[in-house]
């Protein structure tokens, strides 16, 4: 992703434990935080979203629904953009690439929709995704509130 | 607001089971949610499934997945299963997980009752 030389004007940083509620906990503190950007109904949604799934693949994938960490970002800038990172020290992912494929689910047993990636790319503007097996993953994630964001 | 509970609430009538869903369905509540659903499907075996979403205010491909998982289950049990009234916002994720390919997606309350 390209790096943006502008400063955030406020951000704040989470931790929490990768536990299932913490899923509901995490995107609602997001979409709480964000409100200060006046995004509209539908943009804050598909933040929420986004932050969903990022933290259920934590929960679900990284940590195999064994308690671990994962941290959020949220840099709010001047230009009503946001942008979130979600960060694991999970298990990691061996191919990104094919992780990102629409449907793709490494847990075809467990009722995954294979989506997650697919709806963070497209209910933000820009996705990007880093990973190291056995050491974990980051992903980060932007949105453009008002009329310069990708409309979906 | 932090809500991420959910409850439910069923009505049924000649075959059909309505199954009204509220609040935030998460792979939290999902999880939750299925077992409890299940168990209800595999009881009643209805000809006919219709999820209500008009009171869902948030869903996520988690939930894509319990609707997918559901569907499969009444297949098995020889029923098919629909949709009704969702959100626009739930309307978005169910369109970009291509949903109407496995259920009927009925954006009014009536056609889906017939």
């Amino acid at each position: 992703m390209k790096r943006t030389k502008q400063s955030a004007v406020n951000f704040v940083m989470f931790r929490l434990p990768a536990l299932s509620v913490n899923e509901g906990v995490a995107r609602a503190a997001v979409a709480a935080f964000c409100a200060q950007l006046a995004p509209t109904a539908v943009e804050l949604s598909d933040v929420k979203c986004a932050v969903s799934e990022a933290v259920t693949n934590c929960v679900v994938h990284a940590y195999h629904e064994h308690a671990g960490l994962f941290t959020v970002t949220v840099l709010l800038f001047e230009d009503r953009r946001v942008r979130i990172a979600v960060r694991d020290r999970g298990c990691g992912i061996a191919d990104v690439k094919k992780a990102r494929e629409p449907l793709f689910t490494t847990d075809a047993a467990g009722e995954r929709s294979g989506m997650g990636f697919t709806v963070m790319e497209s209910f933000m503007d820009k996705l990007s995704v880093r990973s190291a097996v056995g050491r974990g993953t980051l992903v980060v994630m932007e949105k453009q509130f008002g009329s310069g964001g990708k409309r979906t | 607001m932090i809500h991420t509970d959910y409850r439910w609430e069923i009505r049924e009538r000649d075959g059909l089971l309505v199954v009204r869903l509220f609040g935030e369905i998460d792979h939290h509540n999902a999880v939750r949610l299925r077992g409890d659903v299940d168990d209800l499907l595999l009881g009643k075996r209805p000809r006919r499934l219709v999820f209500d979403l008009a009171h869902v205010d948030f869903m996520d491909s988690a939930g894509m997945g319990f609707l997918m998982g559901r569907c499969r289950l009444m297949q098995e049990l020889g029923g098919v299963m629909a949709v009704q009234a969702p959100t626009p916002r739930v309307l978005k994720m169910l369109r970009l997980c291509g949903m109407e390919r496995f259920m009927e997606i009925e954006t009014d309350r009536k056609e889906a009752k017939k």
